[in-house]
């Protein structure tokens, strides 16, 4: 009676998706060798351009990972499967885990993929610059585990697709995923309050093994706890309907 | 407080429960002994899920008390003992039939082998196949596995073969009935007379969220198994068509008579012999929803003793 072989479900399942592939996976690498392979010698901001686009497209592609992960549930609570699920002794705690888990493994692959594309267009990091990149982005994901899973519990299923679509684009271009958008100004400000430009600054900020400012940590911290409490409270309004 | 003794297998006492101006239930009682086959009938609308939400611990009552076994719902389904079907439901896609059971077999501290099950529901052929590649019909059998996979003392259905044309639905009460023998306790909702007749041992019965009968399965199909006559019947007589056996009351439509019978098979027996020029005769069972308007409109057709 343990929850380990449902989570490896899921874990299973989760591979099984193809979807999960093409965007989570196949589209932010495409996009990556189109803008990084012909400009592989240009700079973006002072650092190299392969480097600055393959910690965009990570970005993109985790955040897609982890927030639709969540999503998911939207599709399960509609199967009535949640209802299902609550008549056994599985827990809210180990269901909602075995989400977060998924996503993260779903991210770590395109982590992995992206990259070993940047290695091939050119980008050159030590193994402790890999490792704080990696683990920034990771960290930076938080947030948005909290946002997949308030999604999935508030959101009708014929809502989910263009919802999630829109919001990570949204963030993937205010995070600067795409391009910075602004480095100075209002823009700007509204871009670093973001917690996904604080996921695309982890390539720039990992070059001689550093970390965030204070301010990547604290907007980070900030999107972290508003959207667990969010997540919270959007569980418990949908459950506690009969 | 429970009663003392042996505890129930079902236990349900003032149970109440409200959506906003629409009272779901009303004040139920409900005892059922380990062992039995109980049907929950009624139309749509009489409170039938809503109470089996609340013996689940799906839904919180607004008054009263359920126990499973003795033991609150989250307790009785912690320790197995409680398996349901859900009205409605689906099974989570890409998994395949087998993967599926392993897993929610997993969730408890005492399940049943998988291929006990597959075995027991008959589905051993749909064990490798996709969840999202089966009919509705083999959704309903696997979610029955899923049911039963903890081995629980208690199994719940509610309207388990509404997916399921006529064949299936016997393939499905008799595995039902195969796993019941072993000594379980089974309460299942439908709103067809027939299952419940054919499957349960006794009949609650609902109607407009309070139990309106209760009692064994045949006594209870007396009281709402109404069957009428119609028959072409040129100058009948009325007052003697009323005095054959099982008839309850009798009305005349130009030359047409309409018997509305008690025991419509001893009836029609009676009706041709004692009127061998009957003709176009047809026998249609009356509606639950009119046999509950008239349980629930008379106060003089109380609950058995």
């Amino acid at each position: 009676m343990s929850s380990f072989v449902y989570t490896r479900s899921e874990l299973t399942r989760t591979f099984r998706n193809y979807r999960f592939f093409v965007f989570s996976l196949g589209f932010p690498l495409a996009l990556y060798f189109l803008i990084a392979g012909p400009n592989r010698h240009e700079d973006i901001l002072g650092i190299p351009l392969p480097l600055y686009f393959m910690t965009g497209m990570m970005a993109f592609g985790t955040m897609i990972a982890v927030v639709s992960s969540g999503g998911r549930i939207a599709a399960e609570r509609q199967l009535g499967w949640n209802r299902q699920l609550r008549i056994t002794p599985l827990r809210a705690p180990a269901y909602l885990s075995a989400k977060v888990l998924s996503g993260y493994a779903m991210a770590a692959s395109s982590i992995l993929l992206i990259g070993l594309a940047g290695t091939i267009v050119g980008v050159r990091l030590t193994v402790g610059e890999w490792a704080t990149l990696v683990v920034l982005i990771l960290i930076g994901l938080i947030p948005f585990a909290g946002m997949g899973i308030a999604i999935g519990h508030l959101v009708s299923v014929d809502s989910l697709g263009p919802l999630m679509g829109g919001l990570t684009s949204i963030l993937a271009l205010l995070g600067g995923a795409w391009g910075p958008i602004a480095t100075s100004g209002a823009l700007h400000t509204v871009s670093e309050a973001m917690p996904s430009y604080w996921l695309v600054q982890a390539g720039k900020t990992a070059i001689g093994g550093s970390v965030w400012p204070l301010t990547g940590w604290l907007v980070i911290a900030a999107w972290s706890v508003a959207m667990a409490a969010l997540a919270a409270w959007a569980y418990r309004r949908d459950t506690g309907k009969a | 407080m429970a009663p003392d003794g042996p505890a129930p297998g079902i236990w349900l006492r003032g149970l109440t429960r409200s959506f906003g101006t629409v009272h779901a239930v009303k004040g139920i009682d409900l005892t059922v002994a380990p062992g039995e086959i109980v049907a929950l009938l009624g139309p749509n609308g009489a409170g039938k899920s809503t109470t089996i939400d609340l013996l689940l611990g799906l839904g919180e009552p607004d008054g009263g008390t359920v126990a499973i076994f003795g033991q609150p719902p989250r307790a009785a389904i912690d320790a197995g003992a409680v398996g349901a079907m859900l009205q409605t439901g689906g099974l989570i896609r890409e998994l395949s039939v087998r993967e599926l059971l392993v897993v929610m077999a997993s969730l408890y501290p005492a399940p049943l082998g998988v291929d006990e099950v597959l075995a027991l529901t008959g589905i051993e052929e749909l064990a490798d196949r996709r969840t999202d590649a089966l009919s509705g019909g083999e959704t309903q059998r696997v979610r029955f596995a899923i049911a039963i996979i903890s081995d629980p003392q208690l199994l719940v259905l509610d309207e388990p073969t509404v997916a399921m044309d006529v064949s299936a639905r016997h393939g499905f009460w008799e595995a039902m009935r195969s796993f019941a023998s072993r000594g379980k306790t089974v309460l299942f909702a439908t709103h067809y007379l027939e299952e419940a007749d054919a499957w349960a041992d006794r009949i609650v019965l609902m109607a407009r969220g309070s139990i309106v009968a209760d009692g064994p399965t045949g006594e209870i199909k007396a009281m709402v198994g109404s069957r009428t006559i119609r028959a072409t019947l040129p100058g009948a007589d009325l007052a003697a068509l009323e005095q054959l056996p099982g008839v309850h009351a009798v009305e005349r439509h130009g030359q047409t008579v309409l018997l509305t019978c008690a025991d419509s098979d001893a009836a029609l027996r009676a009706l041709l012999a004692a009127e061998p020029g009957a003709c176009d005769i047809e026998v249609t069972a009356a509606g639950l929803e009119a046999a509950f308007l008239e349980l629930t409109a008379d106060p003089t057709s109380a609950v058995p003793a």
